[in-house]
């Protein structure tokens, strides 16, 4: 009796788990944002309440540290004032110049600051949840960085929260070139045998004959070395072109010799992220 | 007191979800986020009953799940079959010792992620899987089996809090036998 019980209700659940997974795409992402959406209350305590504590930290900073902090960021905004005032400049010129060529004027990006409230339970995805979403203008595969550098993009919308496929995810996969060389490739995660989150790679680079052993060199000529910039390239729609990745630390052939894929360091630790910015624009 | 327990078991697992979900903590450090959900049905499974260990699975899985990009409802049948094969066996387990409770809990630990993962490449899913996993399944099994003890702990302290003190037994018998030393 015991047994048949036990036996009826594990196919009750098993109904019910295949059920759930076979339902379409659109309605398992609403189930699972109106489910999330009752932690909401308590993501909401645990930001205030690392509000207050570091407000408490705030007021038990002596007030020595205080002006000289003060005293660096003067200086920094002084900096960052002159080189805005030549920014601008820059803009001018390059405003006037488009219009004087007939080119398309590219519009400024429009930044939503986000703040990290969740990361994935399950060890084998990487994704983060931010406080903002369709309320806040935030949609689907919008590029999403820090000061930095690329953190993600967005993979789904709730009205209030959003989830951030980070990189190195196998579902964010990025268009990227190394700034030096102009090569293109994508950047996807790390082979299986090498993991190390603070790494992606950088492939299908094209690769020509070498002049000296144990160089990389790709097809317009210049060498791949270790140090240089990784941006995203702005191809496949989803992130903008300069977008900064992170730095090549070193590069091996693969697909017998066919092309070259360099490891990436990421520019932006993304154990240790807080703060976003979500590109809306 | 039965609805009070299975109540306070899905509010610990809604919490334990949460916190899994913080950034920083043990996942800074180890870099693995351990799961305390396989433990807790350890302990569902050997002190309620089956209606409990379903519920248990059937929220903590979906409740895991939404704030993962698992897919929506992989969890529940791990910790489902996981709950149910020690709730069926649970006459045969030394359910007060310590050690027993720590073996399960290792067992759960260790069964759960690599369940999920087995249905998970039945799915379009592809999760990341390197020479790291193999570290992240070996702390999740630890942590989870160490663990165990401590949920038991923490629902005797809430059992404690809800029930009457249990009162000395009275020394005043009815039978009793009065022995006195023979007079001579």
């Amino acid at each position: 009796m015991q047994k048949r019980k036990h036996l009826l209700v594990l196919g009750l659940v098993a109904v019910l788990a295949v059920v759930l997974l076979n339902l379409p795409a659109g309605a398992a992402a609403r189930l699972k944002l109106a489910l999330g959406s009752l932690f909401l209350p308590l993501f909401g305590l645990a930001g205030a309440t690392g509000h207050t504590a570091g407000k408490l930290g705030d007021a038990v900073t002596p007030r020595s540290d205080l002006v000289r902090e003060l005293e660096t960021l003067r200086r920094e905004n002084g900096e960052l004032k002159v080189r805005v005032a030549e920014k601008e400049a820059i803009e001018r010129e390059n405003a006037r110049l488009r219009d004087q060529l007939a080119w398309a004027t590219q519009s400024g990006w429009k930044l939503r600051p986000a703040r990290v409230i969740a990361r994935d339970p399950a060890n084998w995805w990487r994704t983060v949840f931010i406080d903002a979403g369709s309320h806040h203008g935030v949609a689907p595969d919008m590029p999403v960085l820090t000061s930095d550098g690329l953190v993600g993009r967005v993979a789904s919308v709730g009205l209030l929260r959003s989830q951030v496929v980070l990189l190195g995810d196998p579902a964010c996969r990025v268009a990227a070139m190394v700034k030096e060389s102009g090569e293109n490739g994508f950047v996807s995660p790390m082979p299986a045998h090498l993991a190390d989150n603070r790494f992606v790679v950088l492939n299908y680079l094209t690769r020509a004959a070498a002049p000296k052993a144990g160089q990389a060199v790709v097809s317009s000529g210049v060498e791949l070395k270790p140090g240089q910039t990784v941006l995203s390239s702005g191809q496949g729609g989803v992130f903008p072109n300069g977008l900064l990745i992170g730095q090549v630390v070193d590069t091996r052939t693969v697909g017998h010799g066919l092309y070259t894929e360099a490891r990436v360091q990421l520019a932006v630790n993304l154990n240790a992220i807080e703060e976003v910015w979500v590109l809306l624009q | 007191m039965k609805g009070l327990h299975t109540i306070a078991i899905l509010g610990a697992a809604f919490l334990t979800v949460f916190i899994e979900a913080q950034p920083g903590g043990v996942r800074h450090r180890l870099g693995v986020q351990v799961d305390l959900l396989p433990a807790l049905v350890v302990y569902a499974a050997l002190t309620a009953d089956l209606a409990t260990v379903t519920l248990l699975a059937v929220f903590g899985g979906l409740w895991f799940d939404s704030l993962s990009a698992n897919p929506f409802g992989i969890s529940i049948l791990p910790l489902f079959v996981a709950g149910v094969v020690i709730q069926r066996n649970q006459e045969l387990v030394l359910r007060d010792q310590a050690y027993a409770r720590v073996v399960l809990g290792l067992l759960a630990s260790s069964f759960v992620p690599v369940t999920t993962f087995l249905l998970m490449s039945g799915t379009s899913a592809k999760p990341i899987v390197n020479a790291g996993t193999l570290w992240q399944w070996l702390v999740m099994t630890i942590a989870g089996g160490l663990f165990t003890p401590v949920w038991f702990w923490c629902f005797g302290r809430l059992r404690r809090l809800f029930s009457y003190p249990t009162m000395p037994e009275h020394l005043y018998r009815r039978d009793r036998v009065i022995k006195r030393p023979r007079r001579i």
